[in-house]
């Protein structure tokens, strides 16, 4: 029995009136519009993809990580990046070290201790809504002046790490408060019910909650982190290397300057490394975003 | 009533409640935690330190109406001259472009993800969209450069056609790596949404896309606003994707996208990684510069602040 | 739950996986300690810090690459700050040797001198700076350096081959050239602009010369300028054009940089050396030879290599500061 007329349906008829009432059209046209807006991107990425793995397909091998680079262009096919992953891998590391609990932290504070009727409070939300859009470049300079020269750091993986860290820290910081401020405060206050105190309530309850969030803002950070060259090139980070980093206090080079160094250079097999280095470096990515997914698909809820 | 040494359950109003066992760890944890915020401020202060001499001294030989109203910008090239407006109209545009990019995309392939999409899906699809987040801008650059604009100038209806390098694939490609952020924090907004707003709309007979844009969008807004500013935050401060594709000319205000011209960050990023002798007027309108950019997104997020404080809404 | 216990499995497995390649990685190429014990040269240790322009970096990355096969037990590390840069953090010492593709300039000189620095300028190769047109260009063969300031001096509005030279058709003229804060702008508009830094700002700017490269390649009326190794490798999609610097046409080689007849866009690229670095006996010993293995290593990284007269001359300057 359908229901298609202006004639009220019983409340029996109720259910079936519904699934049977004619798609309006703008609905149709609207999920269209939004699943366009997604096909977009992948098809971007897709693109993007294809263009590079067809560029470096003839160098994407074992050379890769075995080989260190090497600037003979007698022996150009011995070329590898190892020194350029392993630099990305311990800076990358530190870089999380650094940020993700710093930014976590500072994330709670701001939302479930801080008062936000006092100004320097107010300044700080202001702050770090500002440190999140200002440009890379400007954190090298600051890396270069304050941290590696004034504290004496010097040039070494330790100082890119805490570089790429305040860098990215704004991004963790917000996604995180995002996420702490979706909890429903009920689960707070039935918290405090129980008598729990209020770092219970935040470490026991809300945080959990908040995991998922939490995962969404440390793959964006570190994502962008790990693809960052200019802020580590002002810094110093060197650009031809053959060793490995050896320890917090090492020279050290990161695989989106191998890239940017490889593409200025003339010869044609400096190009398909470069590409093929990309592949690598994205598979990195990928990898540690698959991690931080299965966090925050084991933790994620609907409320 | 209980004896006064039992600790089982406390009697209403009693003084158990109010002596709180409140932990030595309470106070180390407020104590951690500002310090951790602290940090924040700790690099600001840094950036404003190591930006604000040098600047100074530009101004001591620059005038600041030069600055600000001339059309010329060659502190590098003779005849030098200081006028920062070619690359603040620059740095609009690419922004513009980007956003009118990464806003409407990002905010479909939320709603998509967060209202349509089987949780199954968007498990499988949101990493795919992160992905593009994690590109490293270099790429983004060069591919603008050497796969997209070959493309644009053989399609391009018409005469003419984009030049070599210019503003429109700059801004193209940005957009579309500001996507994820934008997608990612509004569609953890949206799913925040509690299910009893969704399930209510949906018992008065609403079509998805009502409840969408009705519902859970507005429910939202304070985490799709805050994704929107992060995504313009983020185009405003790109430094390679401009440096390599929008060009380095900064001769005259260049309001046509399908020209190349310098945005602030591409000079900075020219200069800084540059052959120039590191204390010149040059190198020091670079720090010029900086400043400029530091104050634009200080007002972008004041501005933004303000208007997320009016609508968030908080539920329960 | 399976799927928990699937996806901690997962987690664990990564986890491991990313932690072995960390621990491989990282330890895997401890070098031979210091002092030596072979029966060859004393094996030594430590680092050298080299940095400058980018231009001069592939030569001492070929250095540092063949140096490494002598001595693994030092690690030469290469940056690329610029030709400024690299001064800036030479005179504040920290690097050892600076690469430079102009001189030093007299702040630069002044920097070094308050710091107490001493240093050794080392003539390492030569290049010819090259002008380049695109493959389809069938007309000009070769420009006066006159018309080549006609085209770039600060000011110009020739924006039509047909303006440069009567008889050159009617195809719009679009150049592409090194950013201006590069030794090969620097250059480049000194010898031909005859001030440095001074340009038309209308061009194509670009650091990466490869960028510069598909600029000139893909379009027709395209004119842009670089070092000569990157003509070389991409001789397929440009011409090379001569320059008649009064003595008539020249076109840029090897043999025209070395003897000096391509005027005036011949070069020379440099590297400084501080006496503090040489102070380190494997600094010393890495210069000792790239000065011994020039040819080599300039044969190596392709750039235009030194002639007899300037190779002795490296060896008694690099004497001066070393004893």
């Amino acid at each position: 029995m359908t229901a298609t007329t202006a004639e009220r349906p019983t409340v029996g008829e109720h259910g079936r009136a519904l699934t049977q009432r004619k798609r309006r059209v703008g609905d149709v046209v609207f999920k269209l519009a939004l699943q366009a807006c997604l096909l977009i991107g992948f098809a971007f990425l897709i693109w993007l993809l294809a263009y590079v793995l067809y560029r470096g397909w003839g160098r994407l091998d074992s050379r890769l990580w075995t080989n260190m680079p090497t600037s003979r262009t007698s022996r150009i096919d011995e070329s590898g990046v190892q020194s350029a992953i392993t630099g990305t891998l311990w800076v990358i590391a530190f870089t999380a070290l650094f940020c993700l609990p710093t930014g976590i932290l500072a994330a709670i504070y701001m939302e479930e201790y801080a008062d936000t009727n006092k100004w320097y409070n107010r300044l700080l939300e202001l702050n770090i809504q500002n440190l999140a859009g200002v440009p890379s470049i400007i954190f090298g300079i600051l890396g270069l002046g304050i941290i590696a020269r004034a504290f004496g750091l010097g040039f070494t993986v330790l100082t890119a790490a805490i570089v790429l860290a305040l860098l990215v820290l704004p991004v963790v910081i917000i996604s995180t408060r995002e996420a702490i401020r979706a909890v429903p405060q009920s689960i707070r206050q039935a918290s405090y019910a129980l008598g729990a105190t209020k770092w219970q309530t935040v470490s026991r309850q809300v945080l959990p909650a908040a995991v998922p969030g939490i995962a969404t803002g440390a793959i964006l950070s570190l994502s962008r982190a790990i693809g960052e060259a200019a802020p580590l090139i002002v810094l110093g980070a060197v650009t031809f290397i053959t060793f490995n980093p050896e320890g917090l206090n090492s020279s050290y080079t990161v695989l989106p300057i191998q890239i940017y160094n490889s593409l200025n250079r003339p010869q044609a097999e400096f190009q398909e490394i470069a590409a093929a280095a990309i592949v690598l470096l994205l598979g990195i990515v990928i990898v540690m975003n698959s991690i931080a997914i299965v966090i925050r698909n084991r933790f994620e809820k609907r409320w | 009533m209980t004896s006064p040494t039992s600790t089982k359950v406390p009697a209403a109003g009693s003084n158990f409640l109010r002596r709180g066992r409140r932990h030595p760890i309470e106070g180390v944890v407020q104590v951690l935690l500002a310090l951790a915020a602290i940090v924040s401020i700790a690099t600001t202060v840094g950036i404003v330190v190591a930006l604000v001499g040098p600047t100074v001294e530009f101004f001591r030989e620059v005038s600041i109406v030069e600055f600000f109203t001339g059309t010329r910008w060659t502190p590098t090239i003779s005849p030098r001259s200081y006028g920062v407006l070619p690359l603040v109209v620059s740095t609009l545009i690419t922004t513009l472009i980007a956003i009118a990019i990464a806003i409407p995309l990002g905010l479909g392939a939320a709603t998509y993800l967060a209202e349509y999409a089987t949780a199954r899906t968007r498990r499988a699809l949101k990493p795919i969209l992160e992905i593009l987040a994690g590109i490293p801008t270099v790429v983004y650059g060069f591919f603008a450069l050497f796969a997209l604009n070959p493309i644009l100038q053989r399609w391009w209806p018409g005469d003419g056609g984009p030049a070599f390098q210019n503003l429109l694939i700059a801004g193209i490609v940005m957009g579309i790596m500001i996507v994820p952020t934008v997608a990612s924090v509004s569609e953890d907004a949206m799913s925040a949404v509690p299910r009893s707003l969704r399930e209510g709309a949906y018992a008065l007979a609403s079509s998805p896309m009502q409840v969408a844009t009705r519902v859970v969008v507005p429910a939202a807004i304070s985490g799709i606003v805050a994704s929107f500013v992060l995504g313009i935050s983020r185009a405003l401060g790109e430094t390679m994707i401009v440096t390599i594709a929008g060009g380095l000319t900064s001769d005259r205000i260049q309001a046509n996208p399908t020209e190349g011209a310098a945005t602030m960050t591409a000079f900075i990023a020219n200069i800084a990684s540059g052959d120039i002798p590191v204390d010149s007027l040059d190198y020091r309108s670079v720090f010029a510069v900086g400043a400029l950019l530091f104050v634009f997104t200080f007002i972008l997020n004041a501005i933004s602040i303000r208007m997320v404080r009016k609508f968030r809404e908080v539920y329960e | 739950m399976n799927r928990n216990v699937l996806s901690r499995r997962v987690l664990v497995g990564v986890a491991t996986a990313v932690a072995l390649a960390l621990a491989g990685c990282g330890g895997g190429d401890e070098d031979t300690p210091g002092g030596g014990d072979s029966s060859e040269a004393a094996k030594l240790s430590g680092a050298v810090r080299v940095d400058g322009s980018s231009t001069v970096a592939p030569l001492s990355e070929a250095a540092a690459s063949i140096y490494k096969e002598e001595q693994a037990g030092v690690n030469v590390t290469v940056g690329t700050s610029g030709t400024g840069g690299g001064f800036e953090k030479f005179c504040k010492g920290e690097t050892d040797i600076s690469d430079a593709s102009r001189p030093i300039k007299d702040t630069e000189k002044a920097a070094c001198e308050a710091a107490g620095v001493k240093y050794v300028e080392l003539i390492v190769a030569n290049d010819a700076l090259s002008v380049v047109v695109s493959k389809d260009n069938n007309w000009a063969d070769c420009l006066t350096v006159a018309e080549l300031k006609k085209i770039w001096e600060p000011g110009s509005k020739v924006k039509n081959w047909s303006e440069v030279r009567s008889g050159f058709p009617n195809e719009p003229l679009k150049l592409f050239g090194a950013g201006s804060d590069s030794g090969t702008f620097d250059y480049f508009t000194a010898e031909i602009n005859g001030e440095e830094g001074a340009t038309r700002a209308d061009y194509t700017a670009s650091e990466n010369d490869n960028v510069t490269v598909q600029g000139v390649a893909g379009s027709k009326g395209g004119m842009g300028y670089f070092g000569f190794t990157y003509y070389e490798e991409n001789a397929d999609k440009l011409k090379l054009l001569k320059v008649d610097g009064g003595g008539g046409c020249v076109e840029p080689s090897v043999a025209t940089a070395q003897d000096g007849t391509y005027k005036p866009l011949a070069r020379p690229l440099f590297i400084y050396v501080s006496d503090k670095a040489i102070a380190q006996p494997q600094v010393k010993d890495f210069v000792n030879f790239y000065i011994e293995n020039i040819d080599e290593i300039v044969t190596e990284a392709k750039f235009v290599p030194l002639t007899a007269e300037q190779k002795t001359t490296l060896a008694s300057e690099f004497k001066t500061l070393a004893g």
